[in-house]
């Protein structure tokens, strides 16, 4: 875990005073509407439907009891009791009053949180691999990186008053977990043959409207040069991303119009140009540079014999609720002895990635007994244990279904990710909550679930995707039509190492249809998936969008004309 | 008539005037004038034989590698901030200072509230013009709004992980 040093605590310090007199201004009226909404956006807090909302960074989904503990605390204190966790491994509180803004985040700074550009135009938190330093498949901790990085990036002055919102995605494992591609840049660790890291940079994915996946443009920078690499996009896109339209004003719109060559070209020209410059000798990362950064992300002390007295064979035999847990929630560890734990948001009537204070306080005295003190938040808006050793599984499996974390349902059909939706949120053209929940009603048995297998129900409510519904096997989009809710779906979707962006089916369903369609499509690809072994994604790729058109409008001519 | 602006960190009273497309005359008392980079290429021997010295304004659009070659003898380049939150100039002004080693005075003007004066400091910008209904008192101590920084930008800060060099390795 990164521990902040006097620099950066008087850094976020300072900051929180600096917002503390911008909010006062803004009461005061001496700082208009238009001009206090960008500044309390590069703080985290963004105007919502009934209140304001305030976004906590989580630097690349790394969370401590300590921060659990005090999140329980603001929760209870400036907020209704819960907070949420969302696709980019953030925490968001949903009604904090503007005036206690500053109070609240003075308090997050003494545990190192902020919401420094969690929201504005401006590069956001950095998202990694949840299974980060833990994973079999990765080569290498990609941590180090995004926290060299984020301090780049951190109220970089030159790069502060972007185009649009800037998001980065690392990681450095054989299987991507943490969808790199959707961000305006996915940086992939790599190691060549002779021992050498570097990095594999693409630049111009983004979700939202026209989703698009980062292309690559560089397959190896060397590792010295993150920030050089990084700076020459960042300039890149502040110098030609567009400003005259907000939906037209990613970087991805840039490639588009560009080309990928013309764009190419100009990064590296830039980065040529950095390298030449007194600038190129700042941005140089020495070796000694890393190897700090690297100091803050150890192992911790794995025991030797952590699977001694572990009988999780003939707990899982005695106990099916414990065996299904197992099963779902748990996956190896690259340690002997060691698992890596599954903490579900998915409980049923549950909303996605909603955790309660009770949640947060339960789950800081886990990892604090049971998995060296740290928790991590994924993308699909579940929590991780990453260091759990066999022979505590049982125990932290009683514990976490004792709070209702425990549902053994990661990665099926009702692990559902969904962005808050109209329930919440200014931007929503529709409910996403209600949907996701209607759904699961559908699929609540085990059983069921555990039949039809892997598969990825994301639902955005309106176009900017915070649901990343272009990535979801099944994606669902809220749309407003003369003022009702309805919902486009879209197949095909994937956020990993086979990224790809969904594709529209047709028509949208009515808010009371949607759950329905859903349910015959997946009831229908247990009719046309070779075996059980094939997966929703697999069959739709083998056998295209044609059969589950007819399912998903199998009342209408509409699927006749298909 | 001369207007407050910050020079240096310093409240001073403006030297230079705007001189607007197609007029010929100001009312600069030194007869420093900034005229926009159309009109400095287009007059640019006439403008040098009626003023003093001449600053140019450029647009924040301008490829200002390109730009540079006309304007690098200038005492004063102008850049513009058609609106705060556009921070395309602020590219600019790096580039000049770090890259291409302009020494003359980095001027910001247009829509420059106090909230943006920290990050034109940090930039290498040297003199401010706020908008005109900003405090200048405020504007002046918000250049010192945070005294740390995790990069070097065209200031005098070091890059935090070139400050960390000579500390001793985190102890768990």
């Amino acid at each position: 875990m990164y521990r902040y040093d006097d620099i950066d605590r008087a850094l976020v310090t300072q900051r929180v005073e600096q917002f503390r007199d911008q909010t006062r201004r803004y009461l005061a009226g001496e700082l208009t509407e238009d001009e206090f909404r960008p500044l309390r956006l590069r703080n985290g807090l963004y105007q919502q439907r009934f209140a304001p909302m305030l976004r906590i960074s989580v630097p690349y989904g790394l969370l401590e009891s300590a921060q659990l503990r005090k999140m329980a605390h603001i929760v209870r204190k400036y907020d209704k009791g819960y907070g949420h966790f969302t696709t980019r491994q953030n925490i968001q509180l949903n009604w904090p009053k503007l005036e206690q803004v500053p109070d609240l985040l003075g308090e997050l700074a003494e545990v190192q949180l902020h919401g420094i550009q969690a929201c504005g135009n401006d590069t956001r938190n950095i998202t990694a691999d949840y299974l980060a330093g833990v994973a079999a498949d990765e080569h290498t901790d990609p941590r180090p990186y995004c926290e060299l990085l984020r301090q780049y990036v951190t109220l970089h002055p030159e790069f502060y008053w972007l185009p649009r919102k800037f998001k980065f995605g690392f990681t450095g494992a054989a299987v991507d977990r943490a969808a790199t591609r959707t961000n305006d840049v996915a940086v992939h660790l790599v190691r060549r043959p002779d021992g050498a890291i570097g990095y594999r940079f693409f630049v111009g994915g983004g979700l939202g409207r026209q989703p698009m996946l980062g292309q690559e443009m560089n397959p190896f920078v060397p590792e010295s040069d993150l920030l050089r690499y990084s700076c020459a996009i960042l300039r890149t896109f502040n110098r030609f991303g567009r400003r005259d339209n907000i939906h037209k004003a990613r970087i991805k719109i840039v490639l588009r119009e560009w080309g990928i060559e013309r764009f190419r070209a100009a990064i590296e020209e830039e980065y040529a140009k950095i390298n030449a410059s007194v600038e190129g000798d700042e941005l140089l990362l020495l070796p000694e540079d890393i190897e700090r950064v690297r100091g803050h992300f150890t192992a911790p002390a794995y025991e030797a014999a952590a699977q001694a007295g572990a009988d999780v064979a003939g707990l899982t035999a005695r106990d099916p609720g414990f065996a299904a847990w197992v099963k779902r929630n748990v996956r190896a560890h690259k340690v002997p002895g060691y698992k890596v734990v599954f903490v579900s948001l998915k409980a049923p009537d549950h909303v996605p990635g909603d955790c309660t204070a009770e949640h947060f306080e339960a789950l800081a005295d886990i990892c604090d007994g049971y998995s060296f003190g740290e928790l991590r938040s994924t993308y699909d808006q579940n929590l991780v244990l990453a260091d759990v050793a066999e022979r505590d599984l049982y125990e932290v499996w009683r514990k976490l279904d004792a709070v209702k974390l425990a549902t053994p349902n990661i990665g099926l059909v009702t692990d559902i990710v969904s962005c808050p939706g109209l329930d919440f949120c200014g931007l929503a053209n529709a409910g996403s909550i209600g949907v996701a929940q209607d759904i699961y009603r559908r699929f609540d048995t085990l059983d069921a679930q555990y039949e039809i297998g892997a598969i990825r129900i994301t639902i955005s409510g309106c176009m900017n995707g915070c649901g990343h519904h272009s990535v979801g096997h099944i994606g669902i989009l809220g749309v407003d039509k003369h003022g009702e809710e309805w919902y486009q779906v879209t197949l095909g979707g994937s956020p990993g190492n086979d990224a790809a962006i969904g594709e529209r089916i047709g028509r949208a369903l009515a808010r009371d249809e949607i759950a329905d369609g859903v349910e015959r499509l997946i009831r229908g690809y247990l009719e046309l998936r070779c075996d059980e072994d094939e997966t929703f994604i697999e069959c739709y790729r083998r056998i295209g969008m044609a059969p589950f058109k007819a399912l998903l409008y199998v009342n209408e001519s509409e699927a006749a004309a298909a | 008539m001369t207007t407050g602006i910050l020079h240096r960190g310093e409240i001073v009273q403006d030297e230079w005037a705007v001189l607007e497309d197609g007029r010929t005359e100001s009312d600069a008392a030194g007869g420093k004038v900034i005229v926009t980079l159309a009109r400095w290429r287009a007059e640019r021997e006439a403008l040098l034989a009626r003023h003093a010295v001449v600053g140019v304004l450029v647009p924040n659009t301008a490829d200002i590698e390109a730009v540079h070659p006309e304007i690098a003898d200038r005492e004063l380049i102008a850049l513009q901030f058609p609106a705060f939150a556009d921070g395309r100039a602020l590219s600019q002004a790096v580039v000049l200072r770090k890259r291409l080693g302009f020494r003359g005075e980095l001027r910001a003007v247009g829509d420059v509230i106090r909230d943006l004066v920290f990050w034109l400091g940090r930039c290498g910008f040297d003199s401010i013009v706020p908008r005109k209904d900003q405090n200048l008192q405020a504007c002046r101590e918000a250049l010192n709004e945070l005294t740390v920084a995790y990069q070097a930008a065209a200031d005098e800060h070091t890059p935090i992980w070139v400050r960390r060099r000579g500390r001793a390795a985190v102890v768990h």
